[in-house]
């Protein structure tokens, strides 16, 4: 069982939490001009990441409120946590390791430096 | 009886306090300290059980939580428990226990005599024997396979017993309490940090409770007792005995099994919880899991007698119970020769080490020989005689490469067997933790590698065979898991002083050869002793194709019995390597699951095995009157909903039927408490519903109501619901029962995550509002009663709005809206006025004859209508055009979730499944919900199935059976004759409409 730490409440059991599928995935804000392919995509595509995956969960017995997490689904170790809005940078020890993870082998270690959240204003397009 | 093998010494036994036992019906005596096994061993006995498959005569192989064979039924009743090692069973006065898995007795088994079983449990005889028919599996498969593996009887009573959970934290969590483990927790424990230490035997010590090393110059004992009275004297420190550490999950979540009250038997304290399940977060977790040792996989291997090397040295070190009057050790490796010397010194007779190197010259086989055993090297065990107990053995030369024999046989008589094949890691619990296991040449063992969580691996568990060193290891993970959790510098504390002995390498000789190739004559080379596993069975895996040790495992049953092949996967696997030519790490292991070992299902329902705190049960305010008034209930989630009232004499079909008449023709009252409720205010609310709905609603007018469909973007429905506007920002949704939570979670992340410029704040109100829904031609005259001062009429009070206003004295909101077709009112009032209403409705209704009906018929008389319940006519795969309600989507909206996917290759087709009626032939025959349709009455086989029944009644109001379901191109085949398939039987019915009563909706005015 995973232990999130909310960004409101501090660290909880997951069953506290709900999962809410890959982050950072805007719900387009046109959806008559998209293709169909373009639509699917966007409904029913995903990365299916092997490394760092960043991802949105819910502390729905808690504060309710929805939030990232940036988690390495090889080990599931928690590379960061952040509000919804707000944008993850990886160190870059860390991005290099979602790459290498992608494509083949896991890494070992957890990188020491923590990833860096920039608190960039809500962007809509961005999505949360 | 007397303890004919019991001796004067004992570290671990007080030989002055005697406790009696029964064992398969016959007395004997034990003493305080004894395992069952131990008292076993102490009294000779070591036929304790039959194998799973071939029945055939098994003993005390090992003295810990790996032991296959020594499977036992403990006491009688209902607080009987089948299963338990007897190795694990701590002795107590009137104890009685017999065998599992041999009839009529273990001495004399049927099963065994006719020598059939071994002939029909070959590799993979799940899959071979037990082929098609498929009958034949109900009626003699299954019937027989049980009967023949016969692993004890669940008591049939009610578990008279109370079991508990605990949560706690911790900064290093260690796991194993042997000389790494404690030196762990000593370190550790100094920094300060809140240790926790648990292990799975009666006494800290781990190997050193069996052994007879020496630490400091003294007894290694006194260490340990010096060693816990440090721990028990820290704050920071929790001990935990009797408790398995059984899973290890993720980010350092940690389950333990503790056994609180099973050694005091029947006669604990009812008080006390007799399991604990804990569950620890650590910040740093020390495995120091220890090892096991290896069984030998040579010819006949498993006859009564036969025993790993190191668990005989426990029995006669730590209980004084020799395993035998005259031995051998068989070993290919060091280890072995300390048994030998221990056990000569107790006073057993060890004529011969029988070792399969060619050179035995490390320190400990010489001082064997100094002690007058003679060393056999480059030998092995080839052939074993005796039936319930070892007899004599056979040796001979083997060639280096193990495959032959090279010399001659010499026959030798002995009792008793001592083998070492070396030793696994017990890995589990730090493979559960993901972390990646290495294969060591040298030690011929997986060893832990990479480690995937905030974990250190120390002492034999990590390979680290020799005291010294696992000391050392353990201070030093000690300090440094302290260090990393913020407490103390890291710096471990000296480590005692033990005994250096070099030991020398071994020589893996995975199976031992006879005087016939293996498999291919009488003698068997068992792996896995429980399942009666045996290297010809693991051979003829590799031959037919199972190069996976996957594969393997599952095809021959190999680590699959309760032990989870703690002493069988590396031998396993080994063999399955050589048999494909391949190395051993090529092949790999199967995957570790939790638990490391058995545990209660009683333990881990905790509190909640009684059934009343498993869930939580909700209740409306109303329940009490349904009780009282005869109802029967049915859980919709965790609601307890009236599901009808029967009257006396009354069946269900009977009650339904006057409940459904009763409100088409007078009037009915429902509690609809349990609908989900939200309210939604803020500025932007109306635009938000705008997008959550398929219809329109920014004009919605104050005091109105509307039916609205959710969607997700794919464009199918998951929920629906009467939306009413109570103020210019301020709205009431409803939802269904079941779906509530699930819609406010979709609320919310919609506005958290979406749109989160929009301001809208949703509460879940469910629970504040008791909901009693008034329908039938005579509601308007008794809610006129109940609320003289406001106006019902159809001008003043329309279909799908909603009013506010005194009833019965208390304020409410009043929603004209309508589950049934017919004129209703659903009364809105604080939960704590919900009674009260009720009542006071059935005390002004009684003139009228109000009926109170339940869930059963509400689903009835919504049928008769054609509404669909979201969830039981739907499954997530319907648009609103498939459930025929093109009308509920605003075509002038440029947007709402969902709506894009309307236009979808998939969604627009024509010829999806719809939802339509049925009609039966035969009016009285009700289809079986889920029954499958087809176009024609025969049909080729796959059959072409084209839809299936949602929803069947009889519908009293109609006099005729009625049906809902999803027909592909159902719209289209309107008046057609399609059938109804169930288990068989075949049913002709016309697809109609699926509003059946009163279609033109003159009802729902009154
Ligand atoms: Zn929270």
């Amino acid at each position: 069982m995973l232990y999130i730490k909310c960004p409101w409440c501090g660290e909880r059991d997951e069953t506290e939490y709900h999962y809410g599928g890959e982050a950072h995935i805007a719900r387009p804000e046109n959806p008559d001009e998209l293709t169909d392919a373009e639509w699917a995509e966007y409904v029913f595509m995903r990365t299916n990441t092997k490394g760092v995956h960043r991802e949105r969960w819910v502390h729905s017995d808690g504060c309710r409120r929805w939030f990232n997490v940036a988690r390495n689904t090889v080990t599931n170790e928690i590379v960061a946590v952040y509000k919804a809005g707000e944008k993850l940078e990886l160190p870059a020890a860390e991005a290099v390791k979602a790459e290498a993870e992608t494509k083949k082998a896991p890494a070992k270690k957890p990188a020491k430096k923590p990833a860096t959240v920039k608190k960039a204003a809500v962007d809509k397009k961005e999505g949360a | 009886m007397t303890e004919k093998f019991r001796t004067s010494h004992g570290t671990g036994v007080d030989r002055s306090s005697v406790i009696n036992f029964t064992f398969n019906g016959k007395a004997y005596r034990g003493v305080a300290g004894d395992t069952l096994a131990s008292a076993l061993v102490a009294n000779g006995v070591h036929l304790v059980g039959r194998s799973f498959k071939t029945h055939r005569p098994r003993g005390i192989l090992t003295c810990g939580s790996e032991e296959p064979n020594a499977i036992i039924q403990l006491e009688t009743g209902p607080r009987s428990e089948p299963n338990l090692r007897a190795t694990q069973i701590e002795l107590y006065e009137g104890l009685i226990a017999k065998s599992v898995n041999c009839w009529p007795s273990v001495n004399f088994d049927v099963l065994a005599v006719n020598g059939l079983a071994s002939r029909l449990f070959v590799a993979g005889f799940y899959y071979k024997t037990f082929m098609d028919p498929k009958s034949m599996w109900m009626t003699v498969y299954e019937p027989m396979i049980r009967r023949m593996a016969g692993l004890g009887v669940l008591p049939r009573e009610k578990d008279p017993d109370t079991y508990d959970h605990m949560n706690e934290f911790c900064e290093v969590m260690v796991i194993g309490a042997g000389p790494a483990g404690l030196a762990a927790a000593l370190a550790a424990g100094k920094s300060g940090a809140r240790v926790v230490l648990c292990d799975e035997q009666v006494e800290f010590g781990g190997s050193l409770l069996n052994s007879k090393e020496i630490i400091d110059g003294r007894p290694a004992l006194e260490w340990v007792a010096s060693a816990v009275a440090e721990l028990e004297a820290m704050d920071n420190v929790r001990l935990l005995k009797r408790a398995n550490a059984f899973g290890y999950y993720d980010h350092n979540y940690i389950t333990v099994h503790e056994r609180r009250t099973d050694h005091f038997g029947p006669g604990a304290k009812p008080e006390l919880a007799r399991h604990r399940v804990w569950h620890f977060r650590a910040k740093q977790v020390v495995l120091a899991t220890g090892s096991h040792e290896r069984p030998l996989v040579f010819a006949d291997n498993d006859r009564p007698g036969i025993m790993l090397a190191a668990s005989g040295q426990a029995y006669a070190n730590r209980y004084g119970a020799l395993p035998g009057k005259r031995g051998v050790v068989f070993t290919n490796n060091d280890s072995a020769y300390r048994v030998a010397i221990d056990l000569v010194d107790a006073g057993m007779a060890i004529p011969m080490v029988i070792d399969l190197r060619e050179v035995a010259d490390g320190e400990l086989p010489n001082v064997a020989r100094q002690k007058g055993i003679e060393v056999v090297t480059g030998a092995g065990i080839v052939a074993t005689e005796g039936r319930k107990r070892l007899k004599a053995i056979e040796i001979a030369q083997i060639s280096s490469d193990g495959e032959k024999i090279t010399g001659a046989k010499r026959r030798i008589e002995c009792d008793t067997i001592l083998m070492s094949g070396g030793w696994n890691p017990a890995v589990h619990l730090f493979s559960q933790s993901i972390g990646k296991l290495r294969y060591d040449e040298e030690k011929a063992c997986f060893l832990p590698n990479i480690s995937s969580q905030k974990e250190r691996t120390v002492g034999a568990c990590k390979g680290t065979f020799d005291l010294q060193s696992a000391l050392e290891e353990g201070m030093a993970a000690g300090a440094l898991a302290a260090q990393d959790s913020g407490f103390g510098k890291g710096k471990a504390p000296a480590a005692p002083k033990a005994i250096v002995v070099v030991e020398k390498p071994l020589k893996a000789i995975w199976v031992v050869p006879t005087d016939h190739p293996v498999g291919q004559g009488p003698r068997k080379h068992f792996v896995d002793y429980q399942h009666d596993v045996t290297a010809a069975d693991i051979m003829l895996a590799a031959r037919e194709g199972m190069h996976s040790v996957e594969h393997m495992k599952r095809f021959t049953t190999t680590g699959m019995a309760t032990d989870q092949g703690k002493l069988s996967n590396v031998n396993g696997l080994a063999i399955l390597s050589a048999q494909l030519g391949k190395a051993i790490p090529q092949v790999g292991t199967t995957t570790f699951r939790p638990p490391y070992t058995p545990v209660t299902f009683g333990a881990l329902a905790g509190r909640g095995i009684n059934g009343d705190l498993a869930d939580p049960v909700r209740r409306t305010p109303m329940y009490s009157w349904h009780l009282e008034h005869g109802a029967t209930f049915e859980p919709v989630g965790q609601w307890q909903r009236a599901w009808y009232y029967p009257k006396a004499g009354e069946d269900m079909h009977a009650a339904v039927t006057r409940e459904s008449k009763a409100l088409r023709d007078g009037v009915g009252i429902l509690d609809a408490s349990t609908l989900g409720k939200i309210d939604i205010q803020g500025k932007d609310a109306a635009q938000f519903l705008n997008m959550i709905y398929t219809n329109a609603w920014l004009k919605l007018p104050v005091g109105s109501c509307r039916y609205g469909f959710m969607l997700k973007e794919d464009g199918m429905v998951f929920d629906d619901g009467v939306t009413s506007r109570l103020g210019e920002n301020h709205f009431h949704m409803t939802t269904t029962t079941g779906g509530a939570a699930g819609v406010l979670d979709w609320l919310e992340e919609y506005l958290q995550t979406e749109w989160p410029d929009l301001e809208v704040y949703c509460t879940s109100v469910t629970e504040e509002w008791s909901t009693l829904s008034i329908g039938g031609p005579k509601a308007r005259e008794l809610l006129e009663e109940l609320a003289p001062e406001m106006d019902f009429s159809n001008e003043a009070f329309p279909f799908m709005t909603w009013r506010e206003g005194d009833v019965a004295g208390v304020p409410a909101r009043v929603f004209r809206i309508s589950f049934t077709g017919d004129l209703s009112y659903e009364i809105n009032v604080r939960n704590w006025h919900g009674l009260h209403m009720w009542e006071k409705c059935m005390e002004l209704g009684a003139k009228y004859d109000i009926t109170p009906y339940g869930t059963e018929t509400m689903h009835v008389l919504r049928a008769e209508k054609g509404f669909v319940i979201i969830g039981q006519d739907t499954d997530g795969t319907q648009t609103p055009q498939d459930l025929g309600m093109d009308w509920i989507i605003a075509k002038s909206k440029a947007d709402f979730i969902g709506r894009r996917s309307f236009v979808r290759e998939d969604t627009k087709r024509s010829d999806r499944k719809q939802l339509v009626g049925l009609m039966t032939e035969n009016p009285k025959e009700v289809l079986a919900e889920g029954a499958q349709l087809t176009y024609e009455r025969v049909n080729p086989t796959p059959a072409p199935m084209v839809g299936h029944v949602t929803s069947a009644y009889w519908s009293p109001n109609l006099d005729h059976s009625i049906a809902m379901a999803m027909v592909k191109d159902g719209h289209n085949r309107m008046g057609q004759w399609i059938y109804a398939h169930d288990r068989g039987k075949v049913t002709k019915v016309k697809i109609v409409s699926p509003v059946f009563y009163d279609q033109k909706g003159e009802r729902r005015d009154g």
